[in-house]
């Protein structure tokens, strides 16, 4: 009458953020080529140089193969079936205010729980997020941005990517693909040629960003793919500390999301990226769910920071490794990683620490998490240039098994040009034992609670790395990302 | 009413017997001493009264407070009052003690539709029952037996017996590897915890702790059955006499 872990694992999740809003789209038909380019530029009123820049990216990829290297399979994606424009028709114009947006978009984010209204955001009446600006974006388009006049006042600008091409085109040209360069790899520059929204922002010289940001990405439409653009420009001395949240609904289909984000660091500035990544992650039978193939990078100049902490639990496939250059003399990049994978899920995510000035220094946590026949990956690369003087990395890399029937791999790359460099790793792998199970029912505890405690555990030293109000969250989501696995 | 009554009890584990037809009364306020050499069963018993899986029960049966567990989870049976001091207690790194013993109380409560316990009024009761055990508080922040030595990991086993109250106290070897300073430590937590409605099972290997723990009932487990049984004086004699003389 008592489970052991095996019996526990590969039930069916509740997938809570799988519902579709139904609302008329302006979607352009499937299919690729220069027009579709040409249209989403000229949608959006983009000036000549940009949408050059499209079509050069547009030029690149057809040269391009597909990354072959990682460690997940699925069928060849067809290009020509998905569609790369989806706009809801009620905001065709772009809303305004917030009175302007559809009501029926506002009962959406209200179902998943992302305040809008910022009186209510204030209040805490949605969620209990009071200190957090939000640009939300819904299949292409930014719906609202709220909090901007706050921002405003301190001289930050968080605006989405489409705007600030008008308002901050200077910005924009000279540092969109100064980070992820056009044909960097097969989806960035897929994302270069139809990139649709995003977010950008600009935190000026000294300035500490006086709330979290945060940007909300909604993929809704059936065969439509996601493709945003983030671009966040610390400059000097400056503090920002910025959130993404993902979801979709349910669908039968694959749906291809391929985003890319640039990071740039200036001097002594220091920039916190948080990602809590829930796309929509297939059946129980790995059927439908996002793919999720993401190019992630930031740039420190001199003593500039870049913090990367991600909570992967959503997406069928996920191919991500945000990464730090670090460009500046005791510049320092941080990677704080939990990646959790239930029934055919498949991740192979990591990062990479480039290190070319002096004194630089790197950290590496990755907790990887596998249950149900998942197969969850660590890829990892530091890089230690020959210019990289008393550079330091330390790496560490643990992977939970819950069951029999998943895998956890680990590939850590090393590169060691500098003799006076430290490069330090550190690997384990563990399973949630049936002994550890009945340790904690014999105290009363149920077997589900017991495993998310025990993975709880396991992923403490990533979730003290997320902002307050989403620390919580995160344990809840691997709680209900869990719920799947253990019943 | 009998708090637990074990009746003829045979229990397997990976197709070999290895309790044959054990029989235990244990009346509130008792506490019953089992002793036995290595391997005659001993832990067997306490896993499969706390409903361990891999341990099948082949024939009698397992009564709680007149109820009968043997189809209860192991969760459903320490709500229902059982509680295993564990001989080789488990590691849960990254959930620190205080956490774990909330969850527990939680749960616990939840179960028995009580109200949960007060953030505030448990931390204090939890350093209290720490400071009894000599337990130093910075203790309660580290994770689950992480890294403990054998000494803490059971006078850790203790904290939460004395924490959680359960009405019946299996003990396997709780002295076992402990100094005669811990012992007495331990002990003392044991008596605190006793009362004339819950009741002890006392596993053991010495007469020593018995002399701290002074039990109403002694029994000798050999080859899967209680061969012996008697009264505190029984510990003594097979002190002098080994296990031999019974088998
Ligand atoms: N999980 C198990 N698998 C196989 N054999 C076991 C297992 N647990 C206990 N045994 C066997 O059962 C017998 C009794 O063990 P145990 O109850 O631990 O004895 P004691 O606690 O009295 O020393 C031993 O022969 C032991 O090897
Ligand atoms: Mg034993």
């Amino acid at each position: 009458m008592s489970h052991s872990v095996n019996e526990l694992v590969g039930r069916n999740a509740d997938y809570a953020a799988g519902f579709v809003t139904h609302t008329e789209a302006e979607t352009l038909a499937p299919g690729l080529d220069e027009s579709v380019v040409r249209f989403i530029s000229a949608k959006k009123n983009e000036p000549a140089w940009l949408t050059q820049w499209r079509l050069q990216s547009f030029e690149y990829w057809q040269s391009m193969q597909a990354p072959k290297w990682a460690h997940v399979q699925f069928p060849p994606l067809k290009f020509d079936d998905i569609s790369y424009y989806s706009a809801p028709k009620s905001q065709a114009d772009g809303p305004k205010s917030l009175d302007e947006v559809d009501p029926e978009l506002l009962r959406t984010y209200e179902k998943l729980g992302i305040p809008l209204h910022e009186q209510e955001a204030l209040a805490g009446v949605v969620n209990a997020k009071p200190n957090v600006a939000i640009d939300v974006v819904f299949d292409s388009v930014s719906i609202t941005t709220t909090f901007k006049a706050k921002l405003a006042e301190a001289g930050v600008i968080f605006c989405p990517i489409s705007e600030a091409v008008h308002s901050h085109g200077d910005l924009i040209k000279r540092y969109l693909g100064s980070v992820v360069p056009q044909r960097d790899n097969f989806y960035a520059a897929l994302n270069s040629a139809v990139f649709s929204d995003g977010s950008f922002v600009y935190i000026p010289k000294g300035v500490r960003c006086p709330m979290e940001l945060s940007t909300y990405f909604r993929i809704n439409e059936r065969n439509t793919g996601q493709f945003e653009r983030t671009l966040i420009i610390a400059d000097e001395g400056s503090h920002v500390s910025y959130l993404e949240g993902c979801t979709a609904p349910m669908r039968d289909e694959n749906q291809l999301h391929a985003a890319v984000v640039e990071l740039i660091a200036m001097d002594d500035a220091e920039i916190k990226y948080s990602t809590v990544q829930n796309w929509y992650p297939g059946d129980v039978n790995g059927k439908g769910g996002i793919y999720n193939f993401v190019t992630k990078r930031g740039i420190c100049k001199h003593r500039a920071k870049i913090s990367w902490t991600q909570v992967e639990t959503g997406s069928a496939i996920t191919w991500k490794y945000p990464s730090v250059v670090l460009r500046g003399d005791d510049s320092v990049g941080e990677f704080y990683s939990v990646a959790l994978t239930n029934n055919l899920q498949q991740a192979d995510t990591g990062t990479k620490m480039i290190h070319l000035g002096k004194n630089t220094k790197s950290t590496i946590i990755s907790k990887g998490i596998s249950t149900g026949r998942s197969q969850n990956t660590y890829r990892g690369l530091v890089r230690m240039s020959p210019t990289a003087t008393n550079a330091r990395n330390f790496t560490q890399c643990d992977s939970l098994l819950i069951g029999d029937s998943c895998g956890a791999h680990t590939f850590p790359y090393i590169e060691n040009g500098n003799s006076t460099s430290i490069v330090e790793h550190e690997a384990s792998t563990s399973k949630v034992s049936d002994d550890q199970l009945f340790a904690c029912q014999q105290r009363g505890i149920d077997p589900e609670k017991a495993v998310s405690m025990i993975v709880n555990g396991f992923c403490k030293d990533v979730f003290r790395e997320l902002p307050m109000e989403f620390a919580v969250e995160a344990g809840k989501l691997l709680e209900v990302s869990l719920e799947g696995a253990v019943g | 009413m009998t708090l637990l009554e074990v009746k003829d009890l045979s229990v397997s584990v990976a197709d070999n017997a290895i309790l044959k037809g054990l029989n235990l009364v244990v009346n509130p306020g008792e506490v019953h001493a089992i002793m036995g050499p290595n391997g005659s069963g001993k832990s067997t018993l306490a896993n499969v009264l706390a409903g361990k899986p891999d341990y099948q029960v082949t024939s009698g049966s397992i009564w709680l407070n007149d109820s009968n567990i043997e189809d209860l989870e192991p969760h459903e049976r320490a709500h229902a009052g059982i509680f295993l001091a564990f001989q080789y207690p488990v590691e849960v790194p990254g959930v620190s003690n205080m956490e774990f013993l909330k969850a527990s109380l939680d749960c616990l409560a939840k179960a028995r539709d009580e109200p949960q316990p007060n953030a505030g009024a448990f931390l204090k009761r939890v350093r209290k029952i720490a400071q009894t055990l000599d337990l130093n508080p910075e203790f309660l922040k580290r994770g689950v037996n992480e890294g403990f030595s054998g000494g803490e990991k059971k006078r850790n086993e203790i904290l939460q017996l004395l924490l959680l109250e359960p009405q019946l106290a299996v003990l396997d070897e709780t002295d076992s590897g402990l100094d005669i300073d811990a012992l007495q430590v331990v002990a003392q937590g044991v008596n605190s915890y006793r009362n004339e409605n819950n009741g002890v099972v006392l596993i053991t290997h010495y007469q020593r702790l018995l002399e701290y723990i002074v039990p109403d009932y002694v029994h000798v487990l050999a080859d899967g059955k209680i061969v012996q049984s008697g009264d505190k004086g029984l510990a003594q004699e097979l002190e002098k006499k080994g296990y031999a003389w019974l088998t």
